[in-house]
């Protein structure tokens, strides 16, 4: 297979190494002091007194929530946009848009472009018009 | 009809005028008590044990196309009970004892060779890691032996153990391990599945289920809706797929995993090998194919296919091994898609939808599971619980953190 | 000899060969079965299943019955198609599947049993008694089955990978191949052209037919030359295109060297992989067969695999040049046979045309409609038997050509699983849709097949491909050619009483594809496995439609209602060895070398493999005999003076950046920002999903600067697992990475005299407890101004530190070490003595970190911060994980003497020896010289509170058991005061 860098052009797969659904960008919210501040102004070092763990009620939903992340996976036969690291090149990570039934490749982009896009809250894919709708994940 | 060798011989006095179809081609009832989607080994294993250990009746098997035509016709037919966790092992082992009394079980010859399996070992760690593994099996009741280099040497001379990237230092064989024939086990349960009056229906894909009040009345299919007091899916590959229909996401990803065969050989491999270092593993069929293969691709794939840097790896780690096969050629290599799971085990459970049971999650290791796969859903579907060996093999086992993870990758499926 | 005069061979040259021992005489140009033929040898080979005398059936890739054995010794080549080895001088080849000689194999008694052997027939027997499958039936049928033998020794020829890229890849160098790959040479772009043969032309070779008035071969030739004046084209012949992979990537071997007696320096083949934008699968086509009673005789073969023989390397199929032929066909094509045979001088006995109103002429007797039912002839064809106008007559013949039309080689265009169609007018399946995109499939293969639609067709699919690139190109003048059209009649087989084979190879006649119908084994696959049809080497490319055919007869439904046929890689058998011939041995994975391997060479070392790299195992001395001698020396020295070990293979990644703190925090679960700078932390990471993923240090040498040292094992995982997590989960964060493994060579100095060492090499730091204490890190020079980093971290247990100097002074400072450290004892270690003093001391390693365990599980479940996220931190908390109460233990042998085994399970004493009771197991064990005994460590159910219990180890794959006392796991110095001093 060929991957479309967006840097680099045509790379042969094999210099990639693949992780799996683009889903995985979509680390639920957990929370801890950090997952509080607002995204794009992290603080340098967490304060000193840092505060206790969240109550129950919401451990539960954010183990549900984290179950869901990492086990569950829509495994589409189709169109699936999905983690690839150049890892025998640049060290990117792309989101690629690939069909597994036919394995041609529909685009390819910069994994941390796509997870800024998230951060800054528009929750659409980075390709209009391909790869399901995960509203609701960023 | 019965089938033994004096059989054989009658007909073959006779012109071979008395053979009958080996299975019905029953047009689909309107309604049965059970459902079984997925003509393929496990699925007809299934109807099997239901109809014939279990009495029950009211049964139909429903394949997409022809049975058999999933991972049973595709895969490299070896057989072994050879796992580390408690998890897994008694139920692999459960299989192997099935895998022995197969053939008088369904009077079929699907050809179950216990020519023995040999992991090779190449490091200390990895040999430590095998003889915890050995003992295991045996605490489990089933058979295991640690070879060391020159029990090795002697018994497969053909090794490269002289000039070696990973110089071998022993092995972990079970002698019961082997292989069976992939497509005879097949043909074997569904034979004896049609004769214990399971409706095997090919050509019928199911389209969607009729779900009620969060339970499963029926499914539709390509030819019509069909009734059901149960349904158990068992379509390993296509998982994902089967049971997004009934509104289920699932801890499995679709993988391929390529497999070969060489032209016909005169005998020359007697056992099932594994490269502990590479990825590789190979036996030699009944015909004289050698038959081996390595790891996935990598990525999810329903294509049926792969690529080249997995053919090329398998290879390069088969003529590592083994420099003596390189004159042979490959004739046939081919895609099975793997139902690769969350914790490379599988699962046989109920679902959230009442009525709904799912088989799958089977990774690449489905074929030798086929009897005790059948056999547990079997259990599952006809009396509400897990086989004693099959307990583990929850659905909730990911969200409540017992996974039955071999490998100790973790929740990467391509890893496993 | 049988040689009419002319053809494409080399007579100016004679070279001999043996065959089964015996010599002949051939010419450069033949192949193994052209030559065979031109000898007057009919037997070739013997069948699979009922060991039939078989003899040549085509003039191809596809041949199913003359398989030989190929060369001798190590580079012995089991199940070689003699249609493709080109003969060279001294070519020895062997027939094969025969026990005693080819012409009598007592094998050959399979066939008197055929009654029995039926399709199927396998599955219902041989299931009593149940142990005599492995014991006698399955050796027996195995020796029988099997078609070739390897020799068992290592393949001795080299092999090479390579791969090439193009604009437009020509598959196929027949008529629509030179006609494309011509026009794409033309228009400049990049253009690989490809064929199995080793010669240029495909049919253009095989017919008598001219192009412009003067001899096929001579357009070939020019054109050929034409191409070769090209630089935008690279002609690949004796290249077989085997596969289509995905996004334009195909397959490919050259067979560089098989046409000579041994490669001397060249390799033997190449695997290439082409990428290439566009392609056009010129394929051509394959004759089919007739399935008639007794139609598998050596003398039967195709009526365009004659032509071949005759016309290209002027081999009579006969046993003597003017031995009569026949011809048996439902098209035009068996009559050119005919045609072309007399014009060489055969003596053509008939033409048994299935057609009632096929044209008589006065060339040749035609028996329009008549058909073939019967022949005669153990080991070569003498007579056929003809039934023609109602009567039935014998007729004398050596040879039998069968023509029962082409079947278009859609191999390649269905590698993607699309299925051909079917094309009504051409009673064929041709290319449909859902191939591989960019492959034009054109001539033959497509269809097309007369000569000038193959031209033409050639042309036109190179220049819409190339159109489709972005390429212009005009069609090159073509030459005048035949352009009969392609008539080919529903004619599959005879029906009758005798055997008529469908798949030669594999002994599957009509018979038993009619059995298969009525024992319901009727779609495409099922037949195909039931009976093994289309299982043989030639992948069904003689059978599969014939058999489709019959299936479709039977059930009374049309072909491609029956079914389709599609093919997978490979095209025609590869060898192994040029599919693994990449990297193999020695060169199987990369070898990574650390800093100090030369030193360590030259010290005596033995090495061990850890993953890729290669490491010291131990430094054996004068004296000792034993390894245990020299690693107990070793650890023994760390324990009492000073030791030093490369531990250059750890993972390092630099971590730079105003919130690398906070990255850090979120990649190990315990607390990481509330480092200070100078000061080390050791920190576990945690997979996502809860489980202990990998442990080290963390170094912080600036305020915004970190270095990570990972296990050897994991460090490009973890590498990996941080970047992932510095660009997809936190991209706001200001944090680089680096990977720096191979830029710093790191030695660990161990030992109570490791300070006093430092000392000496040190450039004025002062490293007394006070200043630079346990834990403590620091950037500062040694040697005199060379860089370097200094961490007072200890694996052992002892006092100890770790210093880092750029990976090409690594040698020197080992060497430095060494020299300066002479009269305090210092002495290098390797691997095993620093797995006996990590066990000593009770620290985790990899059979502990095996990816199935918790941190609570070695100890540490406290250092999982519960105040912050981290990767993990929230599936550690899974009821599974928490209710874990394995815990790692120290283990010491009751009886003196005793050995503790790393992989015997624990079991509490009295308890049975089960699953159900198992309690744990070993991880590691070693002779611990500090203690004098074996210790070892494990994980045992509720082992925190079970210290001084006596427990049993089994270990029943060795027949042992022993009784262990559960003791700390810190067997040396529990309080830790050794590496605080």
């Amino acid at each position: 297979m060929l991957i479309p860098h967006p840097l680099l052009g045509l790379r042969d797969a094999q210099e990639f190494s693949y992780l799996g659904d683009a889903t995985l960008i979509d680390r639920p919210a957990a929370p801890a002091p950090d997952a509080a501040a607002p995204a794009g102004a992290p603080s340098g070092a967490p304060p000193d007194d840092e505060p206790g763990p969240p109550g129950a009620t919401d451990l539960a939903a954010v183990e549900a929530a984290f179950c869901d992340y990492v086990f569950l996976r829509d495994n589409p036969a189709g169109v699936h946009r999905e983690l690839w690291y150049h890892e025998q090149g640049d060290r990117s990570w792309l989101v690629v848009t690939r069909d597994t039934v036919t394995h041609e490749i529909l685009g390819a982009e910069l994994a941390r472009d796509v997870a800024l896009a998230r951060r800054a809250g528009d929750g659409a894919p980075a390709m209009p018009g391909q790869g399901p709708d995960r509203e609701g994940q960023a | 009809m019965h089938f033994s060798g004096f059989r054989v011989l009658k007909e073959a006095l006779s012109g071979h005028k008395g053979w009958k179809p080996l299975w019905r081609d029953p047009q689909p009832q309107p309604a049965y008590d059970i459902v079984i989607v997925g003509g393929g080994g496990h699925g007809l294993a299934t109807a099997f044990y239901l109809a014939k250990t279990f009495k029950q009746s009211r049964i139909a098997v429903l394949e997409k196309g022809w049975l058999g035509s999933g991972n049973i016709g595709r895969n490299t037919t070896i057989i072994r009970s050879n796992y580390l966790l408690p998890g897994n092992e008694p139920f692999y082992e459960f299989s192997m004892k099935l895998w022995e009394g197969l053939e008088q079980e369904t009077n079929f010859n699907s050809m179950v060779s216990q020519r023995g399996i040999i992991n090779l070992f190449h490091s200390d760690a990895q040999g430590h890691a095998f003889r915890r593994r050995a003992n295991a099996m045996m605490l489990a009741g089933a058979d295991a032996r640690l070879l060391d280099r020159d029990a090795l040497r002697g018994m497969l001379p053909y090794l490269n153990y002289d000039n070696a990237r990973f110089p071998i230092r022993g092995g972990l064989m079970q002698p019961r391990g082997g292989t069976a024939r992939h497509d005879g086990v097949a043909w074997g349960y569904a034979r004896g599945a049609d004769r214990h009056g399971v409706d095997v229906i090919q050509n019928c894909e199911v389209t969607g289920f009729r779900i009620d009040g969060g339970a499963v009345r029926g499914v539709e299919t390509t030819r019509g809706y069909i009734g059901a007091g149960k349904v158990g899916v068992a379509v390993a590959g296509a998982s994902g797929r089967v049971m997004a229909m009934a509104g289920l996401r699932l801890p499995i990803e679709s993988h391929v995993l390529q497999a070969f065969v060489s032209e016909g050989l005169k005998p020359v491999i007697d056992n099932v090998v594994t490269y502990g270092a590479g990825h590789f593993y190979i036996s030699q069929s009944d015909k004289g194919g050698l038959v081996f293969g390595g790891d996935l691709d990598g990525y999810n794939s329903y294509a049926q296919r792969g690529n080249l840097p997995v053919v090329e790896d398998v290879l390069e780690g088969g003529m590592s091994l083994m420099p003596m096969i390189g004159r042979a050629r490959l004739l046939r290599s081919w895609g099975g898609i793997m139902d690769m799971s969350m914790d490379g085990s599988p699962i046989i459970d109920r679902t959230p939808v009442e009525g709904l049971y799912f088989n799958g999650g089977w990774c690449y290791g489905g074929f030798k599971a086929t009897p005790a796969s059948g056999f547990a859903f079997a259990h599952l579907l006809a009396t509400g619980r897990p086989h004693e060996t099959a307990t583990a093999y929850r659905l909730d086992r990911f969200a409540r953190g017992y996974p039955i993870d071999e490998r100790g990758a973790g929740a990467q499926p391509n890893l496993h | 000899m049988t040689r009419y005069s002319g053809g494409l061979i080399d007579r100016s040259r004679e070279i001999t060969f043996r065959f089964d021992g015996r010599s002949y005489r051939g010419h450069p140009g033949d192949t193994l079965a052209s030559a065979l033929l031109a000898n007057g040898v009919r037997l070739m080979g013997r069948s699979f299943k009922y060991h039939r005398p078989r003899g040549v059936l085509s003039a191809g890739s596809e041949e199913p019955n003359a398989l030989v054995e190929l060369r001798e010794g190590a580079r012995q080549e089991p199940n070689t198609r003699a249609t493709m080895a080109e003969l060279y001088d001294g070519l020895v080849a062997r027939s094969q599947n025969r026990v005693g000689s080819l012409s009598f194999d007592a094998l050959a008694v399979n066939d008197l049993l055929a009654p029995v052997f039926a399709a199927g027939f396998y599955y219902k027997t041989f299931m009593w008694p149940r142990t005599f499958w492995e014991k006698l039936y399955e050796p027996m049928i195995r020796r029988a089955a099997g078609l070739g033998s390897l020799s068992g020794l290592p393949d001795p020829d080299a092999y090479d990978r390579g791969y090439l890229h193009c604009d437009l890849l020509v598959i196929g160098g027949g008529a629509a191949g030179l006609a494309a790959a011509l026009t794409a040479g033309r228009s400049g772009a990049r253009v690989i052209l490809a064929d199995e043969d080793f010669r240029l032309g495909g049919r253009l070779l095989a017919e008598s037919d001219p192009l412009d008035d003067a001899p096929a071969a001579d357009w070939v030739a020019r054109t050929e030359a034409e191409l070769r004046t090209m630089p935008n084209v690279r002609i690949l012949p004796r290249t077989t295109v085997f596969g289509v992979y995905d996004h334009g990537i195909y397959g490919a071997v050259e067979r560089v060297a098989d046409h000579l007696p041994v490669p001397d320096d060249r390799v033997r083949q190449t695997l290439w992989r082409i990428t290439a934008r566009r392609s056009v699968l010129a394929a051509g086509a394959t004759e089919r067969h007739i399935p008639f009673a007794d139609n598998d005789r050596p003398g039967i073969m195709l009526a365009g695999a004659m032509r071949a023989y005759a016309n290209r390397w002027a081999a009579s199929p006969g046993i003597a040049r003017d031995a009569p032929v026949a011809i048996f066909t439902n098209n035009d094509d068996g009559h050119r046979t005919a045609r072309d045979l007399i014009a060489r001088g055969a003596r053509v006995a008939g033409v048994i045309d299935t057609r009632p109103k096929a044209a008589q002429t006065t060339a040749y007797e035609v028996f329009a409609g008549g058909l073939v039912t019967g022949t005669r002839g153990r080991l070569g064809l003498r007579s056929i038997r003809v039934v023609h106008d109602g009567r039935e007559r014998w007729i004398d013949c050596a040879a039998l050509g069968v023509s029962g039309g082409w079947n278009p080689v859609v191999h390649l265009a269905s590698h993607h699983r699309g299925r051909p169609v079917w094309d009504q007018d051409i009673q064929s399946f041709v290319p449909g849709q859902g191939g591989p995109q960019g492959l034009v499939p054109a001539g033959a293969c497509a269809g097309r097949g007369s000569t000038a639609a193959a031209l033409a067709d050639g042309a036109r699919a190179a220049q819409s491909a190339l159109t489709e690139i972005g390429i212009g190109s005009a069609a090159p003048d073509l030459p005048r050619a035949e352009d009969a059209p392609v008539r080919q009649a529903a004619f599959w087989h005879v029906a009758g009483k005798g055997r008529a084979w469908v798949d030669f190879q594999n002994d599957v006649t009509v018979k038993d594809i009619a059995l298969a119908h009525k024992e319901n084994m009727r779609p495409v696959e099922h037949l195909k496995r039931w009976t093994t049809l289309g299982m043989a080497t030639d992948q069904g490319k003689t059978s599969n439609v014939t058999a489709l055919a019959v299936m479709a007869e039977l059930t009374g439904r049309t072909i491609p209602e029956t079914g389709t046929t599609i093919f997978r890689p490979p095209y025609t058998g590869v060898s192994l060895s040029v599919l693994g011939g990449g990297a193999t041995g020695p060169d199987f994975r990369p070898t990574r070398l650390t800093p100090t391997h030369a030193w360590a060479r030259a010290q005596g070392a033995v090495f061990t493999e850890v993953g890729q790299w290669m490491r010291a195992q131990y430094f054996p001395r004068a004296g000792e005999t034993h390894w245990r001698h020299s690693v107990d020396r070793e650890a023994r020295a760390v324990r009492s003076d000073v030791g030093l070990c490369d531990v250059t293979t750890l993972g390092k990644i630099d971590v730079q950046g105003r919130d690398a703190g906070l990255f850090l925090d979120r990649i190990y679960a315990n607390t990481i920002a509330t480092l200070k700078v100078g000061r080390v932390r050791y920190g576990l990471m945690l997979r996502e999903d809860g489980f202990l993923y990998d442990d080290g240090t963390c170094a912080r040498l600036a305020e915004d600067r970190y270095v990570v040292t990972t296990t050897t094992a994991n460090a490009g995982l973890v590498y990996r697992n941080m970047e992932f997590a510095r660009q997809c989960l936190w991209p706001d964060l200001d944090v680089q990475l680096i990977s720096t493994t191979d830029a710093w060579a790191q030695i660990a100095v161990a030992g109570p005299k490791s300070r006093a060492l430092l000392e000496r090499i040190v450039d004025g730091a002062d490293l007394s407890n006070d200043a630079f204490p346990f834990m403590a890190c620091r950037e500062l020079t040694v040697c005199g101004g060379l860089r370097a980093r200094l961490f007072r971290i200890s694996f052992s247990g002892e006092l100890a530190y770790e210093i880092a100097v750029p990976a090409r002074y690594g040698h020197a400072l080992m060497q430095r070490l060494v020299e300066q450290g002479a009269d305090l004892g210092v002495t290098p270690y390797g691997t095993e003595a620093l797995a006996v003093l990590r066990i000593e001391k009770g620290h985790a390693a990899g059979a502990e970190l095996n990816g199935q365990t918790t941190a609570a599980m070695i100890g540490l479940g406290r250092m999982v911060s519960r105040k912050k996220d981290a990767i993990g931190a929230i599936m550690s908390r899974r009821e599974g994980l928490a209710a874990d109460t394995r815990r790692l233990i120290g283990l010491q042998p009751v009886t003196p003497g005793q050995s503790v085994s790393a992989g015997a399970h624990l079991f509490a004493r009295g308890a049975p020896q089960d699953t159900a009771h198992d309690q744990g197991w070993i991880t590691s064990a070693c002779h611990s010289p500090h203690l004098g005994h074996s210790i070892g460590l494990g994980f045992l159910e509720q082992g925190h509170t079970r210290m001084d219990e006596v427990i049993v180890a089994a270990n029943p794959v060795a027949g042992e058991t022993v009784e262990l006392r559960v003791v700390s796991a810190q067997f040396i110095d529990p309080e830790g005061g050794r590496l605080r001093d």
